[in-house]
């Protein structure tokens, strides 16, 4: 067993160290070795941590010895490096944030510390979550590890790559169009986004602010619920946190689905849909319904608007929040400058990469004087129709269900001449993100040697029937032959 | 200086006042930058790092609603905060988190006086913001220019009150601001103080021909410390306005410095960059919704204003119109002479006399301020009490003040081991009649015509006495016993 | 829809040194991507009001406490340079 520790997920792990069967220096060691022996391939990680995991092993080791329990105490997790870590560099793979290191943590961090959780470094992603495809990363891309020349999704391709690689057992990634479930699609893992709101999102630096929320990417269902208690809950630095108490969400999970109404919207099975990703989705759709679920048809008519109002309004918040990288307080800067005005428009043209200056480009403008109504302020208005697409669908379905990627990964160097050929892969994990509903995606088999996801999506703070769904649909899904990763053992 | 002849003055204000908070406007650090050393009041929302986000500071929206009201604002029910976006090196997100469209406070007047007449200024809103970064341009270490940020006033809650361009000169504008500057020291929402920034008035003017349409060119003029430099700018300015307009020019909007030094504005046009704010409601803040009752309260709290104050000074009181003027520009010291006026049997004038003067004195030579006042006002008008009853004589009086303010010991005491003024007529008499005895040429000095032996024998008397013989008493006593001894 | 005077505008509002190249690209991306954008003019929104925050959320504030700031030094880290303990750059010319 002590060979391949890394292949545990988050409970089977916790159930080893509460049996005493191994130490979290043990595991801890066993997840370090393995990223030795694969990050190479994958590039799933931007720094790794080791000396601080093995003794945070330590002291989770120390504390399970004085009594201490809990389902992440002990267990080695990777952070993408949109989250702020005291003392550890903090890039979002930017190199206008290089050799950046935070003097605080992001509260999901400090919760999953106090946890007991061991960091083992910070994962890889498109710059500043600008991406999906993970081929915007300012340092190096990151390869799917089922397909060494297939990209793992985006942005938080990092984390979802060295969660398929047992690379860790578990990580946290950010969503703001799609950005955790996309990526968990195209790996072959599970993805949560939460409620907008549900989960804090101070230190997690910000793309879209309306948006970004910080969700799991985990081997199972169970281990998202665990994740998911552990960093959801009202945040007092946090504004737009919600107020609201966080049930036990791995204690609901009971695998039932019998008289849940899933809602299934033709507008997620029309053009551009690989047809072997419909047909993966309507599997797992028949699965639910053979196991007592209903299945009604829904719909969802301005889901075809949500790619442009969401390349409207996220770049737009982006042209803000990114507006304070200038070389004056930190980050890359040319001191010896003689104009500074020159100085901060010449450091932002360098630190940035292509796509996060076109969207920068691209918001700026939809907020400039003349323009603000047509882009902006429309786009708002469009996002108010997505948003009651789904309260109405929601009046008579629980959750709704929809492949979460049009197609399995593509090519590395496929989509990058064609930024909108690129903005179509989130086509459908856009308009859960702008109605800010919670949505999952999660493993439902293969199609042609490469993972597919199924995304199912709820009402607003129903997490919990969510994750009791989508685990029912893992325990009731069939065993397909996984074909062989590219990094296997 | 007086309007020009042919010619109408348009002005309008934009005052920013930094509110009296213990801590910033969106995150929990404290405000009090000023005394503090360079960079040591920041925290990571302040400086905005990546990651961070703001939350709002309730007292920051009370002081800015309490103000609205003060200058008869509507408070809507609905509020917002907007990103206010440009790019400059003390604004730490490169944005302004500020409020466009929906502020807390809109319309409202204020009134002065403008050579003997009252005039009321519109108030176009009062909104609030956040204050940058300090910055402060050098030559550095290695000899070449530079520019130092000090992050402390980062983020201190910055109120904006703007006004309709109703204001037609430079006086009327010093009225405004004078009479601004004490309403919110009066509210106690800002220490409010142009040397130290909490104050900060910029002025938008424009001269137009009498009978010519006014249009939209406006020129902004900054950097006034003092009501003295906002007076003479904008004298500057109309002057300025008016000899272009007399040369045929066209004004030209712009934003103009005031160089105090060379007491004249500055064109500040330094860069061709584009400008563009490019506001949008700001996603981290949900919208603020103001209840009715929260209004209520803080209507509640209204404190005297100003002008109800002075009115009650100069009316039934009786006190001087100058005094009144003096008094209402520091709120602590006015309040505080009312509580000893309320206690005080005498008349008011005498209590605002001894507090200009006397009290105050002894506050600004040790470097006091009003707020931080030793004696309580029930002691003060007990000294004043005995003075007037003259148990204690005005020197005295002084002599008392000075000790318990700076020994903090109470009336009482100080009196006690000082002893009080002797008034009394058999024990001065027995004194005077002893000093004479003892001094017999001076006692023949008088009675030659020198009047100047009384003062002698006066200064024996309080020699005798320790000072604590009533002087006018002694002066009347010394004249009836010499008198008589001549008489005799 | 978007001409190359524009995207110069852009750039110099967004403070992106951008090179000729980078312009010339930029135009063109920008371009295209705003066609896509034109579907949303298909719509008629003139009843809809827009949706700046998806949140049930109002007035959410905090009390007037203060907490410890950061250290000076945790402050200063990361400035790419200080002198007199503030952060340096270089000379800024007065706003306008």
């Amino acid at each position: 067993m002590a060979d391949d520790l890394f292949r545990l997920t988050v409970a089977d792990a916790g159930d080893a160290l509460t049996a005493g069967d191994i130490s979290s220096v043990d595991l801890t060691r066993s997840v370090l070795d393995r990223i030795d022996a694969v990050d190479a391939r994958t590039g799933a990680f931007l720094l790794v941590t080791a000396d601080a995991a093995l003794a945070q092993a330590e002291d989770a080791d120390a504390r399970r010895a004085r009594g201490d329990a809990g389902p992440l105490l002990g267990i080695p997790l990777a952070i993408k490096d949109v989250l702020c870590t005291d003392g550890v560099a903090t890039t979002c793979a930017s190199r206008i944030l290089e050799g950046f290191v935070p003097p605080y943590d992001a509260t999901v961090v400090a919760r999953l510390k106090d946890a007991g959780a061991v960091l083992v470094g910070k994962t890889n992603m498109d710059e500043f979550a600008m991406g999906s495809s993970n081929e915007n990363s300012g340092y190096h891309p990151v390869r799917n590890p089922w397909d060494l020349s297939r990209v793992p999704g985006g942005s938080s391709g990092g984390s979802a790559a060295a969660v398929a690689a047992d690379e860790c057992l578990a990580a946290l990634g950010s969503d703001t169009g799609g950005s955790v479930r996309q990526p968990a699609a195209l790996c072959g893992c599970v993805g949560l986004k939460p409620t907008y709101g549900r989960v804090s999102r101070y230190g997690l630096v910000a793309f879209a602010s309306s948006l970004d929320q910080v969700g799991p990417l985990t081997k199972s269902v169970h281990d998202a619920a665990v994740l998911l208690e552990a960093t959801a809950g009202h945040d007092p630095r946090d504004a737009t946190s919600l107020p609201e108490p966080v049930p036990d969400y791995a204690a609901e999970l009971d695998g039932k689905v019998e008289g849940l109404r899933v809602g299934v919207a033709p507008e997620y099975f029309g053009e551009g849909i690989d047809a072997g990703v419909a047909s993966a989705v309507e599997d797992a759709i028949s699965i639910l319904k053979a196991n007592g679920a209903e299945i009604r048809e829904i719909t969802l008519p301005h889901t075809e608007y949500a790619l442009p109002v969401y390349y409207v309004i996220a770049p737009s918040e982006a042209s803000a929040n990114l507006a304070r990288y200038n070389g004056v307080k930190y980050g890359l800067s040319d001191p010896q400058a003689d104009d500074v005005d020159e100085m901060m428009a010449t450091v932002r043209a360098q630190g940035f990469g292509a796509e996060v200056k076109r969207r920068i480009m691209l918001g700026t403008f939809a907020l400039s004087s003349g323009y603000y109504d047509a882009y902006y302020l429309r786009a708002q208005k469009v996002r108010t129709l997505i948003k009651q697409d789904f309260d109405t669908a929601f009046e008579s379905v629980d959750v709704i269900a929809a492949p979460t990627s049009p197609t399995t990964a593509f090519d590395l160097g496929g989509r990058t001449a064609d930024p909108l050929a690129m903005y179509r892969a989130d086509v459908l994990t856009l308009p859960a993100s702008l109605a800010g509903l919670p949505a999952i995606s999660v493993p439902c088999g293969f199609v042609d040697g490469l993972p597919a996801g199924l995304q199912l999506i709820a009402p607003p703070l129903q997490e919990a029937r969510l994750l009791r769904v989508a685990d029912a649909y893992e325990r009731l899904r069939p065993a397909s032959p996984a074909p062989r990763q590219a990094v296997g053992a | 200086m007086t309007t020009p002849p042919g010619y109408r003055v348009v002005i309008g204000l934009e005052t920013h006042v930094q509110l009296k908070t213990a801590s910033k406007m969106f995150c929990r650090t404290s405000a009090a930058y000023a005394s503090a050393p360079p960079n040591t009041l920041v925290c990571p929302v302040c400086l905005g790092m990546p990651g961070v986000l703001p939350v709002i500071n309730a007292a920051a929206v009370d002081l800015t609603i309490l103000t609205g009201l003060a200058l008869h604002s509507e408070i809507p029910p609905h509020a917002k905060f907007d990103r206010k976006n440009y790019a400059y090196p003390d604004l730490m997100k490169w944005y302004q988190i500020s409020q466009y469209d929906l502020p807390l406070c809109v319309g409202g007047w204020l009134e002065i006086d403008a050579k003997g007449e009252t005039r009321r200024i519109r108030i176009t809103r009062v909104h609030l913001e956040e204050d940058t970064a300090k910055l402060t341009h050098v030559v550095g270490d290695d000899g070449q220019p530079a520019s130092l940020i000090d992050v402390n006033r980062s983020g201190v809650p910055l109120m904006e009150i703007v006004t309709e361009p109703d204001i037609t000169s430079a006086e009327e504008a010093m009225a405004y601001g004078l009479k601004l500057r004490n309403i919110l020291r009066w509210l106690g929402v800002s220490t409010a103080n142009m040397q130290d920034g909490a104050l900060r008035i910029d002025a938008n003017v424009s001269v137009w021909p009498i009978g010519a349409e006014v249009g939209d060119t406006k020129v902004e003029v900054k950097n006034m410390n003092s009501f003295r430099a906002l007076g003479q700018a904008l004298d500057f300015e109309v002057e300025r306005q008016t000899a272009l307009l007399e040369r045929g020019e066209r004004l030209e909007q712009e934003t103009r410095g005031w160089d105090e030094r060379a007491a004249r504005t500055v064109s500040q046009r330094t860069k061709e960059y584009a400008h563009d704010y490019r506001y949008f409601p700001e996603p981290d803040l949900p919208p603020l919704e103001i209840t009715r009752e929260r209004v209520q309260r803080l209507a509640e709290q209204m404190p005297e204003l100003p002008d109800a104050f002075r009115q009650r000074l100069t009316g039934e009181l009786g006190v001087a119109s100058a005094d009144a003027d003096e008094l209402i520009e520091d709120r602590d010291l006015a309040v505080y002479t009312i509580d000893v006026i309320e206690r005080h049997a005498g008349p008011a004038a005498e209590v605002v006399t001894w507090v200009l003067q006397d009290v105050r004195r002894l506050l600004n030579a040790r470097e006091l301020e009003s707020d931080d006042m030793p004696i309580s006002a029930a002691s003060m008008a007990q000294l004043l009490a005995l003075r007037a009853k003259g148990e204690l004589s005005s020197t005295m009086a002084g002599t008392v003040l000075e000790e318990m303010f700076d020994s903090g010991k109470s009336l009482e005491e100080v009196v006690a081991a000082r002893g009080r003024q002797i008034s009394d007529t058999d024990a001065l008499a027995d004194i005077a009649r002893e000093v004479m005895a003892a001094n017999p040429q001076a006692v023949a000095d008088y009675h030659a015509g020198k009047d100047r032996a009384v003062q002698f024998l006066m200064g024996q008397v309080m020699r005798r006495t320790r000072g604590q013989a009533n002087p006018g008493k002694v002066t009347e006593l010394l004249r009836v016993e010499l008198d008589r001894d001549r008489g005799e | 829809m978007i001409d190359r005077e524009q995207v110069v505008h852009v750039a110099a509002l967004a403070r992106l040194a951008l090179s000729e190249a980078e312009i010339d690209r930029m135009q063109a991306d920008l371009q295209q991507i705003l066609q896509a954008f034109e579907a949303l003019n298909a719509l008629d929104v003139s009843d809809v009001s827009p949706t700046a925050q998806v949140i049930p959320l109002a007035t959410v504030e905090r009390p007037d406490a203060t907490e410890a700031p950061l250290s000076r030094d945790d402050v200063m880290r990361n400035a790419p340079r200080v002198e007199r303990d503030q952060i340096r750059v270089p000379a800024v010319l007065p706003e306008d």
